[in-house]
């Protein structure tokens, strides 16, 4: 079984030994999930937000449980892209597996210096824009739902990170995610990643308050699957560059969903909460699956939704 | 990061109700066959996910780890949820998926005089500690409780060390417990003891108050909602010593506690 997935870019190439990521915010650095399985057996794993400065991020409570799915509001909490390059990239296993580094900003000029601070570190493979975040104010998810302001970050940010693979993470709360899609595209995104988390919200009816200190949250886990999927079908209808599937993918038939719509990779999420060993375990029965269904690559199952 | 921490699948060996309140058990103490584990430390936790939770429920729960030994691993919960409701439905012979031991337990002087406090549930972890210390005539315990006493696994420490008991029935009863506390943080801390504790946060905050106000050597083991347990989720975050009004700053109490010394933590 070929697992193998080459993520073809406008002016990059990112090769994956399969097509299982870990997404942002659920991974930590990696290094927390070292215990629980090979991070070199991974196509590569996608790091917590980075930000230009350090964030103390959001009051508590920032999580609740929901049905088949959470919310969080964590608000981007992280040691700021200085302390990660100088401190965390070193030890992350760049030589063996694709270390790929999400990066959050409040304006278009902070994604432009983050881009220009990652684009001198050979330990990372690609960034991961995060124009979708839901959680933070000051901007926040405006990024990802204004089709000129989208262009305007994912423009600065290529022009800023000249030697990176570069990937734009897209928000479902949107009229129109293929447009937003093709304004990236437009502004030389490599791939598109989708979907960020759901915005949504929890009430606990005794008290009659908000569940979250933020009151809303992102949903995320497999309540949110068939978003997700009606997204990447769009996109990759839409758009020429690849497309990662994410959001609510917890066993190896979820993955082939999402290759059947049109993904070329998935990100792995919330179930990477439910057990650690969840996206380590996908890589050998995701091939497993695609042998009993008679396939012999990723790619060749890719876009093979039947329409008629 | 805990170094030995594995994700594994454990056997259900029993599952007992202790005490019941109006006619219903919601406490259980629940035996598992004993994880390959090298060391484990009192203060450590499970996150403990049975297959009954389906997708429905995502997260595993966090568990104090109450004791082990060469043949088991036990926990004890309290129902309070869907999750612990369904864990309360396990039989023997079943499996659950158990993360462990994660995060980091509690301090131990051997030839230290430790005062234990347990507020309720927060008994969990002293069993093990208790049952493990090399001298336990140097500890005791106030435990403050509001169910009945048999709903808590009590009976191995009164056989091992000397328990106040104190339940709280009628307002009054604060009174008394809060008094016994603040006397028994006093004495310790003026023979420059340890103190351990570990309960609800309003019974965590009084501990921190008087320990932080008599310069205490005082750990606390904290509790709260998690996702992940190794680090990731950044969900059950605790506010540190050096958090200010304008630059808050948490840390993980999976990974960085749950057992904290209260000099770099605020309550």
């Amino acid at each position: 079984m070929d697992l193998s997935v080459t993520l073809k870019g406008q002016s990059h190439t990112l090769s994956l030994k399969n097509p299982i990521l870990t997404a942002s915010g659920t991974f930590g650095y990696g290094l927390e999930f070292a215990p629980y399985g090979d991070l070199a057996s991974l196509g590569g794993f996608i790091v917590k937000g980075l930000s230009l400065k350090p964030r103390g991020g959001n009051p508590t409570p920032r999580i609740v449980e929901t049905t088949a799915g959470m919310l969080n509001a964590v608000g981007l909490q992280n040691d700021g892209v200085e302390y990660f390059c100088q401190t965390t990239l070193p030890k992350l296993p760049s030589a063996k597996t694709n270390v790929i580094c999400n990066i959050y900003a409040g304006t278009v000029e902070d994604f432009g210096a983050l881009a220009t601070r990652l684009d001198g570190e050979d330990g990372v493979a690609a960034i991961e824009v995060n124009i979708s975040c839901p959680n933070v104010r000051m901007g926040g998810v405006l990024f990802g739902q204004d089709p000129a302001l989208a262009h305007q970050v994912t423009a600065l940010v290529r022009k800023n990170a000249p030697k990176k693979f570069l990937i734009v993470k897209l928000s479902p709360n949107v009229t129109d995610i293929a447009l937003i899609a093709k304004q990236v595209e437009a502004a030389g995104a490599d791939a598109i990643s989708c979907i960020n988390t759901v915005l949504g919200m929890s009430i606990d009816y005794k008290t009659r308050r908000p569940r979250l200190a933020n009151i809303v949250g992102g949903l995320s886990g497999p309540a949110i699957k068939p978003i997700a999927l009606r997204c990447v079908w769009q996109v990759a209808k839409a758009c020429s560059i690849p497309v990662i599937g994410v959001g609510g993918i917890t066993t190896a038939e979820d993955v082939v969903e999402f290759l059947i719509a049109g993904a070329h990779a998935v990100q792995i999420g919330t179930a990477n909460f439910m057990n650690p060993q969840t996206s380590f375990a996908l890589v050998p029965q995701l091939d497993t699956l695609l042998g009993s269904l008679g396939v012999s690559s990723v790619a060749s199952i890719r876009g093979t939704l039947k329409l008629d | 990061m805990p170094p030995h921490a594995s994700y594994t699948h454990l056997t259900v060996l029993d599952i007992v109700p202790f005490g019941s309140i109006a006619g219903k058990n919601t406490f259980f103490a629940l035996r598992l066959s004993r994880p390959d584990w090298p060391e484990w430390q009192p203060g450590q936790f499970v996150m403990i996910r049975p297959d009954s939770f389906g997708l429905e429920i995502p997260w595993p729960r966090p568990l104090g780890i109450c004791d082990m030994n060469d043949r088991y691993l036990i926990c004890f919960f309290q129902v309070l949820g869907r999750g612990t409701e369904r864990l309360a439905q396990l039989s023997r012979g079943e499996t659950v998926a158990v993360t462990g031991p994660l995060g980091k337990g509690f301090h131990s002087e051997v030839d230290t005089p430790t005062l234990l406090l347990a507020g309720g549930m927060g008994i969990v972890p002293f069993i093990g500690y208790v049952r493990s210390h090399p001298q336990p005539w140097n500890l005791s315990m106030v435990f403050g409780h509001r169910p009945p006493l048999s709903c808590y696994p009590i009976e191995s420490l009164r056989e091992r060390i000397p328990v106040d008991i104190l339940r709280e029935t009628i307002p009054g009863d604060l009174d008394n417990l809060l008094f016994t506390l603040h006397e028994r943080i006093h004495d310790y801390s003026a023979q420059n003891g340890l103190i351990l504790g570990c309960g609800p946060k309003p019974f965590l905050r009084t501990l921190y108050g008087y320990g932080k106000s008599m310069g205490a050597r005082m750990q606390l083991s904290l509790e709260n909602t998690m996702a992940c347990g190794v680090g990731a989720c950044l969900g059950c975050v605790t506010k540190t010593a050096k958090t200010t009004p304008e630059t808050p700053e948490y840390v993980q109490t999976c990974t960085k506690g749950p057992v904290f010394w209260i000099d770099q933590i605020v309550l």
